[in-house]
């Protein structure tokens, strides 16, 4: 099976779906689930091999000239990926499939999810830069539609713009870091560079691509500070969020980091980045999560925080962060698409997800209480779920942390606290306390609500108990695909009392500590917030918007000011400009000015006529005096043509110039007033500019002139309008036969302009049409 | 002689473009014509100047290509003058009508009219 | 206030103009003359018509409509340009010409081109009558 199959059977289905959809609208979530899920089996039997260091590969030319293919490869890290995004993907089709019934249109939501999962697998299976780069924007593009679905919100479409602008800014920037990176290379071929990176970290455009990837990649993740758009993307359908912010989306830039890991490996900047960003991330989201009470905006800031770890792990490159880096991968995607479909469950349920007016809700729904209980505990680190693993994982990391290990470890502590904090004010605010008034009685979730998030914590439950089934299976070859010099480490729930428990322990107990005095904890992080974060990136990222607008609009009014003759005037200005500019400065000297002595003083006369009477025409006060002055220019031009041969044009002159002006003085008889409407000083102004314009006309003829054309195409003409046309008038011949086809279409022009002038005189409208 | 139809010819083009910058679209119609007329002569001076060969084949048919004036921009110019016509009545009964429709034939009058 | 001196003049110049038309037209092929100044000059004839006499009369007086014109120049151009694809099956535009011997050597040739010719002769015409003569019924 090739994979470039898979993408095209994910590609297809979006583009079925509104049919499935349509068709069978009771089922479409389960039907539609089918495919991701066979994909994602067809993966995981693939699973044996990969770990046993197979890696699949295949190669599509695309713009060979330019080094730009598709290329796809399946090792341990897109495997991984790709087992999330198709596994994780898959059930929430079937969630949505019932959630989404309420909605309408469900049929293009379908198809936006499914292209975004197939794109979304395109990207971490490519290789190829480029091919990556064009699905990167794809899941841009398809994510924008997907957190703008309830676009007659005006909150959701802002945020959906706000999510593409950054993304897709973002993604320009990636671009232009990738071409930067495959100067060194002269390929786009990603595994060509991991095989020689320090042709990359020693070339001088290395800092400049690598400024330009961490913006792509920090946009994409959401990492500070372009972690705003997050939080707004709250306003997508629950599944929506689901998939974006727990193994998609969000982690479409921490893959690209985690790919380009063995690239940058010798680049302390590299590192360095990586983790200054990655703690304060991880720290912000964290922290900005406590003041927060819609649960989804909880979800979002703990999703923020947890982009900002992973990518502190990839940053603090040590054996225990790789490892901890790829296991709280697994254990956010799990947990995090868990606690978003109950969030949408909840909100399903009793109409609100403010967690102030919820409460008690155990009573209601035991089994989603179970479920959501489970996921909260993966999230706060407790045993016995994978979390626990993972949050062992991340603390012995920190501990062995070079360098900046106190701060680290510091902003790793005061982060998860706050996130053992958030975990039971979720679970103890939500599912006990107070009973609270619903507006509409609260039930269990339907079972297509509930299989998605039961799946996912129960594998979450499962591997924390097994957690070297991972270890084997995934965890080491995709080891060999980010940090081949790592070592993969033994994965146990139980590491017996070592500094990390203890850590353990006392982050749990603080937290507890937090939420028995919640109420002051909330107030003082508001007060903190309003006095020190008051900052609103989303706020100003919409002034700047809204500043650009505005710049624009000025922009355009002065640009396109309307008037006709100060656009024609620009471009004449310009074009003289830039022609004077060349025939200074291409200077001709063997060009001769004839004397005018030696020209025929009938040519003078001719000459002198002509410009006469288009000085006559330029400054009649009448508009007759000005049509018959220009019929007399044109009268000199027909003796210019009859003196130098062109005898046909001389009568056709004629004849047209006699028309010209009995249709002019048919016309202008109609008209007001012939006015000056300009004053003196822009005569003269305009004067000088057509006069410029006018002299290097006169210029370029004398050059032309001077240059005689050769192999002209009219000879074949000449030679062979007799033997071939049997006609003695070569222009005739030319105009009849040679170039016929382009007579009949001037013809088609004069019967069209006849019929203009027909339809504008005799089609008039009545008075209020 | 060819610098003295390069200077009709700069002149007209001179022509042309003050009249198109003028605010009254009467004159605006003649800027056209001396545009085209002006083209038509820079065609014209591109196929070479001479007098008394017209582009005519022998009686029996064969030509002296040294003897023969260069047909080709010729034949582009007689259809261009045709259309020429075309074209200028189609504007200046444009012109009759926008003036029927609008009152004025101020082109700076008529942009304020169309803004908003 | 229509001069009478123009009406006769118009009354005598009009098949004067229409016969040298026509000759125009022949003659172009080998001559001076040809389709577009032939039309020019038919067309001419009837704005002449129509400054002595009136829009009115010189549409009563044309046998044909202007429009008629003005297709059937499109069609016989159309058609002389089809007619070598159908006939030899040569390329679009392309002359064929029909010999037709009259005493001797010599022998009058026709072909294609002047289907053509007329066709830009009828429309060029055409279009002036109809210009014009909607022009002048503007009043």
């Amino acid at each position: 099976m090739k994979l470039a199959y898979l993408l095209i059977i994910l590609y297809a289905l979006a583009f079925a779906a509104p049919f499935v959809n349509l068709y069978l609208r009771k089922y479409s979530g389960w039907i539609l689930a089918a495919l991701p899920i066979l994909v994602f089996g067809y993966l995981l039997s693939q699973v044996p091999a990969v770990s046993a260091g197979t890696v699949y590969a295949e190669e599509y030319a695309w713009i060979p000239q330019l080094n730009v293919n598709l290329r796809f490869q399946l090792d341990g890290l897109s495997l991984l990926f790709a087992m999330l995004i198709t596994g994780i993907g898959g059930l929430i089709l079937i969630y949505a499939g019932y959630y989404m019934r309420s909605y309408e249109k469900t049929g293009r939501f379908f198809s936006y999810l499914i292209f975004f999962m197939a794109s979304m697998l395109g990207l971490v299976l490519s290789t190829n830069l480029i091919g990556l780069f064009v699905f990167w924007e794809l899941t841009s593009v398809s994510s924008f539609l997907l957190i703008g679905f309830k676009h007659e919100k005006p909150e959701a479409r802002d945020a959906a713009l706000q999510a593409l602008l950054i993304t897709g800014l973002g993604g320009l920037a990636l671009l232009a870091g990738f071409v930067l990176m495959s100067i060194p290379y002269g390929t786009f071929e990603l595994t060509v560079m991991i095989a020689n990176p320090d042709l990359l970290t020693g070339h001088r455009l290395f800092i400049p691509a690598l400024i330009l990837i961490l913006a792509g990649a920090f946009t994409k993740s959401a990492i500070f500070p372009f972690h705003f758009w997050l939080p707004g993307a709250m306003q997508a359908p629950s599944p929506v969020s689901a998939f974006l912010h727990s193994a998609t989306m969000v982690k479409a830039g921490v893959f690209l980091l985690a790919r380009l890991n063995p690239l940058m490996d010798g680049s302390e900047i590299w590192f360095y980045s990586l983790s200054v960003f990655g703690a304060t991330t991880m720290f912000v989201g964290a922290w900005l999560s406590i003041a927060q009470t819609d649960i989804k905006k909880i979800l979002a800031y703990t999703t923020v925080s947890a982009m900002g770890t992973l990518v502190l792990l990839i940053g603090t490159n040590t054996t225990y962060s790789m490892n901890a880096f790829l296991i709280f991968l697994l254990v956010h995607a799990f947990y995090k698409a868990t606690l978003f479909m109950m969030a949408g469950n909840i909100e399903k349920k009793t109409g609100t997800r403010e967690i102030e007016q919820l409460g008690n809700l155990r009573a209601y729904m035991p089994i989603a209480t179970g479920i959501m209980l489970l996921a909260l505990l993966s999230m706060s680190g407790l045993p016995p779920m994978l979390g626990f693993i993972g949050k062992e994982l991340i603390y012995e990391a920190k501990v062995n942390a070079p360098g900046a290990a106190p701060f680290i470890l510091a902003m790793g502590f005061l982060a998860n606290t706050f996130m053992v904090f958030v975990s039971i004010r979720l679970a103890l605010d939500i599912f006990w306390g107070k009973e609270v008034r619903f507006t509409q009685k609260p039930f269990e979730p339907d079972i297509s609500l509930l299989t998605g998030p039961a799946i996912l914590v129960l594998i979450s439950l499962f591997l924390g108990l097994f957690p070297d089934i991972i270890e084997k299976s995934v965890v080491t070859s995709a080891l060999r695909a980010i940090s081949p010099d790592t070592e993969p480490v033994d994965l146990k729930i139980w590491h017996g009392f070592n500094l990390v428990l203890l850590l353990s322990a006392i982050t749990i107990l603080t937290g507890v500590m937090l939420y028995l005095y919640k109420t002051k904890t909330i107030a003082f992080a508001r007060m903190v917030n309003l006095r020190y974060f008051r900052t609103r990136f989303s706020k100003r990222f919409f002034d700047f918007i809204g500043l650009f607008l505005h710049l624009t609009k000025k922009k355009t009014a002065f640009v396109q000011h309307g008037y006709h003759r100060f656009y024609l005037m620009t471009i004449f200005i310009a074009t003289s400009v830039l022609v004077w500019y060349m025939i200074a400065k291409v200077p001709f000297t063997h060009i001769q000015l004839e004397s005018l002595r030696t020209v025929p003083l009938f040519y003078i006369a001719v000459a002198a006529l002509i410009i006469m009477s288009a000085i006559a025409t330029l400054t009649a006060q009448s508009r007759l005096i000005a049509f018959i002055s220009i019929g007399l220019v044109s009268f000199g031009i027909s003796v210019i043509f009859i003196t130098f041969s062109g005898v046909d044009l001389a009568i056709t002159m004629i004849m047209v110039e006699t028309l010209m002006v009995i249709l002019g003085a048919m016309v202008v008889y109609h008209l007001p007033k012939y006015l000056n409407y300009s004053g003196k000083s822009s005569r003269v102004r305009d004067a000088m500019i057509a006069l410029a314009f006018g002299s290097f006309m006169t210029v370029l003829v004398i050059k032309t002139g001077a240059a005689p054309p050769q192999d002209k195409v009219s000879d074949f003409f000449s030679l062979n309008s007799y033997p071939l046309a049997h006609g003695k008038n070569i222009v005739n011949v030319i105009l009849v036969d040679f170039r016929a086809l382009d007579t009949m279409g001037e013809i088609t022009v004069l019967a069209i302009a006849a019929i203009g002038i027909y339809a504008l005189l005799k089609v008039k409208l009545k008075p209020g049409e | 002689m060819l610098t003295l139809l390069a200077v009709i010819i700069g002149f007209l083009y001179a022509s042309s473009i003050y009249m198109f910058l003028r605010r009254s679209i009467v004159k605006l119609v003649l800027g056209i014509v001396f545009l085209s007329h002006a083209t038509n002569l820079l065609l014209f001076v591109t196929g070479g100047l001479r007098s008394g060969e017209p582009a005519f084949t022998a009686e029996d048919g064969t030509v002296d290509l040294a003897a023969v004036s260069d047909p080709l921009p010729q034949a582009l110019i007689l259809t261009a003058i045709v259309i020429g016509l075309g074209i200028t009545a189609f504007s200046l009964v444009l012109v009759y009508r926008f003036h029927q429709e609008t009152g004025t034939v101020d082109l700076d009058e008529m942009a304020e009219q169309d803004k908003p | 206030m229509r001069s009478e001196i123009l009406k006769i003049a118009a009354l005598h110049l009009k098949p004067l103009l229409l016969s040298l038309s026509l000759i125009l037209l022949i003659r172009g092929h080998n001559e001076p003359g040809g389709g577009f100044v032939g039309g020019l000059m038919a067309g001419t004839a009837y704005v002449l018509y129509g400054m002595a006499f009136g829009a009115e009369k010189t549409r009563q007086l044309c046998m044909v409509k202007p429009f008629l014109l003005i297709g059937l120049g499109l069609l016989f151009a159309l058609v002389s340009g089809l007619l070598a694809l159908l006939l030899t099956g040569g390329a679009i535009m392309e002359g064929i010409w029909f010999s037709i011997p009259v005493y001797g050597d010599f022998a009058f040739k026709l072909g294609s081109p002047l289907l053509f010719d007329s066709g830009v002769y009828l429309l060029v015409a055409g279009m002036l009558m109809l210009v014009m003569l909607s022009i002048m019924e503007e009043g």
